[in-house]
């Protein structure tokens, strides 16, 4: 093909976009790291150059593992139950039933609504004299401290982040069940296979790729929790719900702690990176057309 | 029979997990809808408001601006839009159809912004915004432009114009140049048309994300009159402290809105075709 642009069209292009990106991207990005080597605690004025004590004081924290252990605590209850859940209700919706449609806007529904307005619904839903308390001393049990026990706050609000991705990796998983050739599950009826043996054989090893896709997002995403938390528990009691974004937005926010807290967002990067990295280079190839 | 037995299970299930998605909301909603005579905290729960009133939305909505917030949320979502289609379309153009030295370079210049969170890099991106004063403190305008320049392109946006670009017909371009157009007017006349269809995708994606922001306006915003739709419904916690009826109400309230654009737009998210283009 001829060349119909002048040499320096394609840069004219790419400049707005890029300019955005620079300022309130890469920009951030590098301060973050050089941030992370001063130390504000004293004066926010006067940073004093510390190297990398902000890095030892962090390891040497007993909070920051506390934080960082609820983190992958929120991961390891989440990420299994988003991976496995929501491919099970994709497989009951893909069946050729009546009603699909509203069933889809309904599980879908939490996705759209608001993160603010969902914690709240919970946590009314938490109150002390609250629904589920009730149908816990149904139950014959003593009433829960959803939030206000240490032992549970993490766990409840986890329960809303599941709660509100399973419509949202439904629909990843409907799109790709709809690539399942059907003959496969026509010679499963023939041969007489069950429902659940029908899909263990089937299903689950030709959509494995998207299993891991969604394993990986919700990983991500339940690095990155704060709304849940900032709207329920403000990380408490006794730090028993903070997870890492939410201790950043903290210590830099709150205590004007910006080295500490960018010491942390160091941390944090290089765990989401390492997840990102398998994601695009694994599972979304197709989609960057790397 | 089995198969009756299969579908009616089938659809207990599917019925049960759509309870359950919902019935926070229905929760809120009965909550909202009780009069003051009657116990919110009764045992056994009613769901059925025993005493029926609107006076909990006509007080909320007296006490506070839901008008503001919601056009506030209007400017910050629409800016946000807006500069999306533009810029992701100017920048998906050259990567999808020129050649030029440095390619390769902004092509994963961008492809690396995915895998930075914006959590990451919150406190610097707080920095840079007091620094060009796009603040509330210093004018409305100032604090919009604030709210809405962090998010202003995303590499999914920019990818996703690339693709639309990439499958338009080379010949296309061609007959226009042979027409006389210069490469701007080819650009907004003849392909911009054409990428429709992946524009109103972002603009629809775009839209949902920012409208549902928290986290960024409750870093920058420190005005009451610019908070937007999120930030004001947590702030109902605060101004109503334990008026469980007007906080639900209120939420209740602020949810309206999408809930309509939900329901216009549904094909658009619950079809498949564009799978994971909301940011989980």
């Amino acid at each position: 093909m001829f060349k119909y642009y002048g040499k320096y069209v394609p840069y004219l292009f790419l400049l707005p976009a890029g300019l955005v990106l620079l300022i309130f991207f890469f920009i951030p990005f590098f301060q973050t790291v050089y941030l992370s080597f001063f130390d504000y605690s004293s004066s926010i004025y006067n940073p004093a150059v510390v190297g990398f004590a902000n890095y030892i004081k962090l390891f040497h924290s007993s909070l920051f593992y506390k934080v960082l252990w609820n983190t992958f605590l929120y991961l390891f209850v989440a990420v299994p139950v988003l991976a496995i859940f929501p491919l099970f209700v994709a497989i009951l919706i893909n069946q050729k039933i009546r009603g699909v449609t509203l069933y889809k806007i309904l599980i879908y529904l939490p996705v759209i609504v608001s993160i603010v307005v969902a914690a709240i619904a919970f946590k009314w839903l938490y109150a002390d004299q609250g629904i589920l308390n009730y149908i816990v001393t149904l139950c014959g049990m003593k009433p829960i401290g959803w939030l206000t026990d240490p032992d549970w706050a993490l766990y409840s609000v986890i329960i809303v982040t599941i709660w509100k991705g399973i419509g949202y990796y439904m629909i990843i998983y409907l799109a790709a069940l709809m690539s399942v050739p059907k003959e496969l599950y026509e010679a499963c009826d023939i041969d007489g296979a069950n429902f659940f043996t029908k899909h263990l054989t089937v299903t689950i090893p030709h959509i494995m790729p998207t299993i891991a896709l969604v394993t990986t997002i919700s990983a991500i995403s339940a690095m990155k929790v704060f709304a849940e938390i900032y709207v329920m528990t403000k990380g408490g009691p006794l730090n028993s719900s903070k997870t890492i974004v939410y201790y950043i937005y903290e210590r830099a926010f709150e205590n004007l702690d910006l080295g500490y807290a960018s010491a942390m967002s160091v941390v944090l990067l290089i765990i989401v990176m390492a997840f990102s990295l398998i994601n695009i280079f694994c599972f979304e190839r197709n989609k960057y057309q790397l | 029979m089995k198969r009756i037995f299969e579908k009616f299970s089938i659809h207990l299930i599917l019925l049960s997990v759509s309870i359950l998605s919902i019935f926070p909301f229905i929760w809120l909603i009965s909550t909202s809808l009780k009069g003051n005579s009657e116990n919110i905290f009764a045992y056994p729960p009613t769901i059925i408001p025993q005493n029926f009133t609107w006076a909990n939305y006509v007080g909320v909505w007296h006490k506070v601006d839901f008008i503001g917030y919601f056009i506030n949320s209007m400017i910050v979502a629409g800016g946000t839009v807006l500069l999306n289609l533009i810029l992701s379309s100017m920048a998906g153009y050259p990567l999808a159809r020129m050649e030029f030295k440095g390619k390769k370079f902004a092509f994963f210049s961008i492809l690396s912004t995915i895998m930075i969170p914006f959590q990451v890099i919150m406190l610097p991106v707080y920095l840079v915004t007091l620094k060009l004063h796009l603040v509330d403190s210093v004018s409305n305008t100032a604090g919009f432009i604030g709210l809405i320049m962090p998010f202003a392109v995303s590499a999914f946006g920019i990818f996703l114009m690339r693709q639309a670009f990439l499958g338009i017909p080379k010949e296309m371009e061609e007959a226009a140049i042979i027409d006389g157009c210069s490469v701007w007017q080819l650009f907004w006349k003849v392909l911009i048309p054409m990428v429709k269809p992946s524009l109103a995708v972002l603009a629809i994606f775009t839209f949902i994300g920012s409208w549902g922001e928290f986290l960024w306006p409750s870093i920058v915003l420190t005005k009451e009159s610019m908070y937007t739709l999120p930030v004001g419904v947590n702030n109902l916690q605060g101004m109503f402290s334990s008026n469980w009826r007007f906080i639900a109400a209120g939420s209740i309230l602020s949810t309206i809105p999408i809930l309509i654009f939900f329901l216009a737009m549904q094909r658009y998210f619950i079809s498949g075709e564009n799978e994971g283009a909301v940011k989980g």
